[in-house]
C-alpha cells in the first residue's frame, strides 16, 4: 500500500483546494447577485428587519394568523421535527389538546374543518406556510380581534395565496409572515 | 391534490429525460471520446503531474482496490482529527464545540463511506470549516469513489479477456472534474437564487413581529446542498436537512434536489449500456428497477395522502394529508415521493421526518434500503445489483443444468461464494445490530456509559423497535436517513453504527470488483444457442424474483415486529 500513499496524500490536498476552497468561494461570489445576497432574504417593515422571508415565526396572538406547531419553538438557531410516531399515545394527546385550544380561540369553526397542518408539527420546526384553507379558517377570529370586516381579511388572504409552481406542480400555500405584515397595514 | 400528483409524475419524467443524455455523456467521458468539457483536460493533467500519477498505467482488480482503500483510509484519519479539534480551528463564527471521540469516529466514517448518518445537528455540532473542508470534500470524493469502482466493473464487462480494470486515480479524478463539479455548480447557483444561503456570515439575531428574540443559523450551504444530492450523500447543512426552509426553500428546489439525487445513479445505468455496447441489457435493468420502485412508491404516496387514521378518529378531515413532520410547501405527495427515492437511492436526505411517516411508508422506506439496488447510490447501486445478477445467473444455471455464464465468462464457485457472502453480510449487520440494541435496551436501558436513562427511544412499542431497526438498516445501506426520535449521540450508537457503516460500504464494493476481476481474467466463451440471454426480459424478471426472495427471507421477521405490527394496530 506504500506506493499508493504519496499520490493519495497529494491528490487529497489538491482536491481539498478545489472542492472546499475554490468551489464554495465561487458559489458565494455568484450568490451576491441573488436576492438577499446569499445571506438569506429578509423582510422589512418601516426599514426594520422583522424576519426572514423563508423562515416561519411563532404567531400565537389572536390578532395574527397562526403558524404551525413547532418542535423548536420557531427558534431558527436549530431545526427539528417532533419525531413522534403516528401511534404514540402521548403524541395523540398533544394533537387533541391543540384541537381543543384551536376550538376555544375559533368558536365559529367546526372541528372537521380544522386543517391538519395547524395541529401537527412541521418537519423543520420552521415551516413558514399554511395551506390556503389553514388561513381561511382563521379569518373570523382575526376580524373579531381587530374589529374589521371579515371580507377585508379574507380578500387579503386570497391576494396572498401562492399558486403551485407554474400553476401546475405542488400545493398552494400562504406565507404567514408576509400575510401578517400585510394584515398590520390593513385599515 | 391534483397538482401535487402531477408534480411527482413530472419530476420522475424530467429525471429520466435528463439521465439519458447524461448517461451517454458519462460513457463518452470514460471511453475517452470527445466531449464539450474537454477544456478541463489541462486541469486534469496538472493534477496528475502534481500528484505524480500516470493516468495511463493499467491496474488489476487488486491494485485498483488497494489504491481505492489507501486513499479512503487516509480520509478517515483526516476527518476524525478535524472533527475532534474543530472548535480550535478557524471558520467557526458560531463558536461550536469539538465533537467527542465517539461522535468523531461515527461522523468521520459516515461521510467517508457516503452514508451521512448524522448524530449531530449541523447548526450546533459542526463548524463552517468542518462543513466545507471535511463534509463537503468527502461528499465529492466518496461519490467519486463509488462511481470509479463501478467504472472498473464496466471495464471488466467491456473486454473479452483482460487484467486491466482501468486506472483508479484517473477515473476518480475525471469523475470529479467532468461530472460532479460541473453539475454541482449549476445546481448550487440555482439553489442560491432560490434562497439557500451561500455567504460565510454566522448566525443572525432578529426580533420577530410578536417580539420574540430568535436566532437564524446560516452559512455557505448552497454548494454543500448541491453535492449532497448529486453525490447521493444526503448529509444536511442544517439539522432538519432538506425539510429546512433555507436548505430547500420552495417546490422548485424540491424538484431540483430530488431530481439531482436520482440523476447520476440512473444515468450510470444508461452509461453502462452505451459503454459496453449492450443497450438492451441496460434498458431491461432500468425497467426492473423502476418497477421495484413503483411497488414501494405507490403505497407510500397513497397512505401519506390519506392521513393518519388515529387523527381521523379525532374528527379531523386532514384534507392536506398526514402533516406531522412534513412541510406545507411540499405536501404529502412530494414528501412521500422523496422519502422513497431517498431510501432506494442511498442518499438519505429528507424533506419530511420519516419517524412520523405512516407505518406503510416506514415499511417501504426500510425495504428500499434493504434492497439497496433499485438505482441505488452513486456507483454502488449497480454494484449491489450486480451481486443479485450473479446469484440469478447461478440459480438459472442450476435450473437448466449448465455451468452458469455471464457475458461470455464462466461464473464459478469462487464468484458465487463472494456474492453469497456479501448478501449474507447485510442481513447479519442489520439483524445482529438490531438484536444487540434491543438486548441492551431491555437489559441495560439505564447504563450510563451507553445512553442516559429515557433518552433511548422517542416512541414506545412497535414504533420504538422500528426506530432501532431503521438505524441499522440505514447504516448498513449507507443511506444516512433516520427515524430521528432515536437518542443516537452516545457511545453505543456511535460505535455500533460506525462499524455497520464501514462494513456495509467496503465489503459490497470489494466483492463485486473482485468478482469482475476474476471473471474478466477467464477465457472468453463465445455465445451459443444454449447461452443464458442476460439481456432478456425473462432474465430481468428472474433477477427481480431473486431480489424479492432474498429480501423477504432475510428481513421478514424483524419487519413484522416493527412497521407491520404497527400497521395492524391501527387498521
Amino acid at each position: 500500500m506504500k506506493k499508493y500513499l504519496l499520490p493519495s496524500l497529494k491528490l487529497t490536498l489538491v482536491l481539498i483546494i478545489i472542492c472546499s476552497v475554490l468551489y464554495p468561494l465561487f458559489i458565494a461570489a455568484v450568490s451576491k447577485l441573488a436576492p438577499g445576497g446569499g445571506k438569506g432574504e429578509t423582510l422589512k417593515v418601516n426599514g426594520k428587519v422583522v424576519g426572514y422571508a423563508n423562515i416561519g415565526q411563532k404567531f400565537t396572538a389572536d390578532k395574527y394568523f397562526w403558524t404551525r406547531p413547532s418542535a423548536v419553538d420557531y427558534n431558527a438557531a436549530g431545526s427539528a421535527g417532533s419525531n413522534m410516531g403516528p401511534t404514540n399515545a402521548e403524541y395523540l394527546k398533544q394533537v387533541q389538546d391543540r384541537i381543543d385550544t384551536f376550538l376555544v380561540h375559533n368558536p365559529s369553526v367546526k372541528k372537521e374543518d380544522i386543517p391538519a397542518e395547524l395541529v401537527t408539527a412541521s418537519g423543520s420546526g420552521l415551516d413558514p406556510n399554511v395551506s390556503p384553507h389553514g388561513a381561511y379558517v382563521q379569518v373570523a377570529r382575526i376580524a373579531k380581534a381587530r374589529n374589521i370586516s371579515s371580507e377585508k381579511v379574507k380578500a387579503l388572504v386570497v391576494q396572498q395565496v401562492q399558486k403551485p409552481l407554474l400553476g401546475l406542480f405542488g400545493p398552494e400555500k400562504v406565507n404567514i409572515l408576509k400575510l401578517n405584515i400585510e394584515l398590520d397595514q390593513l385599515k | 391534490m391534483n397538482t401535487e400528483l402531477t408534480g411527482i409524475i413530472v419530476t420522475f419524467i424530467i429525471t429520466v429525460l435528463l439521465a439519458f443524455p447524461l448517461g451517454k455523456y458519462i460513457a463518452k467521458v470514460f471511453s475517452g471520446e470527445k466531449t464539450f468539457l474537454d477544456f478541463m483536460k489541462p486541469v486534469e493533467h496538472l493534477i496528475y503531474r502534481i500528484c505524480g500519477i500516470n493516468p495511463a498505467q493499467e491496474m488489476s482488480w487488486k491494485q485498483f482496490l488497494k489504491a481505492m482503500l489507501t486513499i479512503n483510509m487516509l480520509w478517515l484519519v483526516y476527518a476524525f482529527f478535524m472533527f475532534l479539534y474543530q472548535a480550535h480551528l478557524p471558520l467557526n463564527p458560531d463558536g461550536n464545540p469539538n465533537m467527542t471521540a465517539d461522535l468523531s469516529f461515527n461522523t468521520a466514517i459516515s461521510f467517508v463511506v457516503n452514508c451521512d448518518l448524522q448524530h449531530y445537528s449541523g447548526e450546533s455540532g459542526a463548524t463552517y470549516l468542518t462543513q466545507l473542508f471535511v463534509i463537503t470534500f468527502l461528499q465529492f470524493v466518496s461519490a467519486a469513489t463509488g462511481i470509479a469502482c463501478l467504472v472498473a466493473l464496466f471495464n471488466g464487462l467491456k473486454e473479452k479477456t483482460t487484467n486491466n480494470l482501468g486506472n483508479f486515480w484517473s477515473i476518480f479524478t475525471k469523475t470529479i472534474t467532468r461530472i460532479l463539479l460541473p453539475l454541482c455548480i449549476v445546481v448550487a447557483i440555482l439553489l442560491a437564487f432560490n434562497g439557500s444561503p451561500a455567504s460565510y456570515d454566522g448566525k443572525d439575531t432578529i426580533v420577530t413581529m410578536q417580539g420574540d428574540t430568535v436566532q437564524v443559523s446560516r452559512g455557505p450551504a448552497a454548494g454543500m446542498i448541491a453535492i449532497k444530492h448529486l453525490g447521493t450523500n444526503g448529509g444536511g447543512w442544517f439539522g432538519a436537512n432538506s425539510a429546512h426552509p433555507l436548505e430547500n426553500p420552495n417546490y422548485f428546489t424540491n424538484m431540483l434536489e430530488v431530481i439531482g439525487q436520482v440523476l447520476i445513479p440512473m444515468a450510470m445505468l444508461f452509461a453502462l449500456g452505451f459503454y459496453i455496447k449492450r443497450k438492451k441489457f441496460a434498458y431491461v435493468i432500468f425497467g426492473v428497477m423502476t418497477m421495484g420502485i413503483l411497488c414501494l412508491l405507490i403505497p407510500t404516496v397513497i397512505s401519506e395522502i390519506h392521513g393518519n387514521p388515529e387523527i381521523a378518529k379525532m374528527g379531523i378531515a386532514q384534507a392536506t394529508g398526514a402533516m406531522e413532520g412534513k412541510e406545507v410547501r411540499f405536501g404529502p405527495a412530494a414528501s412521500g415521493y422523496w422519502s422513497i427515492l431517498t431510501t432506494v437511492i442511498s442518499t438519505g436526505s429528507v424533506n419530511s421526518m420519516h419517524d412520523s411517516s405512516m407505518p406503510v411508508s416506514g415499511l417501504m422506506q426500510m425495504l428500499g434500503m434493504l434492497v439497496n439496488g433499485f438505482y441505488g447510490g452513486c456507483g454502488v447501486g449497480f454494484l449491489n445489483y450486480f451481486i443479485y445478477i450473479i446469484i440469478a445467473v447461478f440459480i438459472s444455471g442450476l435450473m437448466v443444468g449448465r455451468t452458469p455464464e455471464f457475458m461470455g465468462h464462466k461464473v464459478e464457485a469462487r464468484e458465487v461464494k463472494i456474492a453469497a457472502l456479501v448478501t449474507l453480510l447485510s442481513a447479519f449487520i442489520v439483524k445482529g445490530g438490531a438484536a444487540l440494541a434491543t438486548y441492551y435496551f431491555v437489559n441495560h436501558g439505564n447504563a450510563d456509559w451507553a445512553v442516559k436513562p429515557n433518552a433511548w427511544l422517542n416512541n414506545p412499542g412497535y414504533h420504538g423497535f422500528s426506530e432501532i431497526l431503521y438505524e441499522f438498516t440505514s447504516g448498513n445501506a449507507n443511506n444516512g436517513s433516520g427515524f430521528e426520535g432515536l437518542g443516537d449521540n452516545n457511545i453505543f450508537w456511535n460505535v455500533s453504527t460506525g462499524f455497520a457503516m464501514i462494513f456495509g460500504r467496503f465489503l459490497p464494493i470489494i466483492g463485486p470488483v473482485a468478482i469482475i476481476g476474476l471473471m474478466a481474467n477467464k477465457k472468453y466463451v463465445p455465445e451459443s444457442a444454449g447461452t443464458l440471454k442476460v439481456d432478456s426480459l425473462t432474465f430481468g424478471m428472474m433477477t427481480f424474483a431473486v431480489i424479492i426472495i432474498i429480501t423477504a427471507l432475510s428481513y421478514f421477521p424483524p419487519l413484522v415486529l416493527g412497521p407491520i405490527a404497527e400497521y395492524f394496530s391501527i387498521h
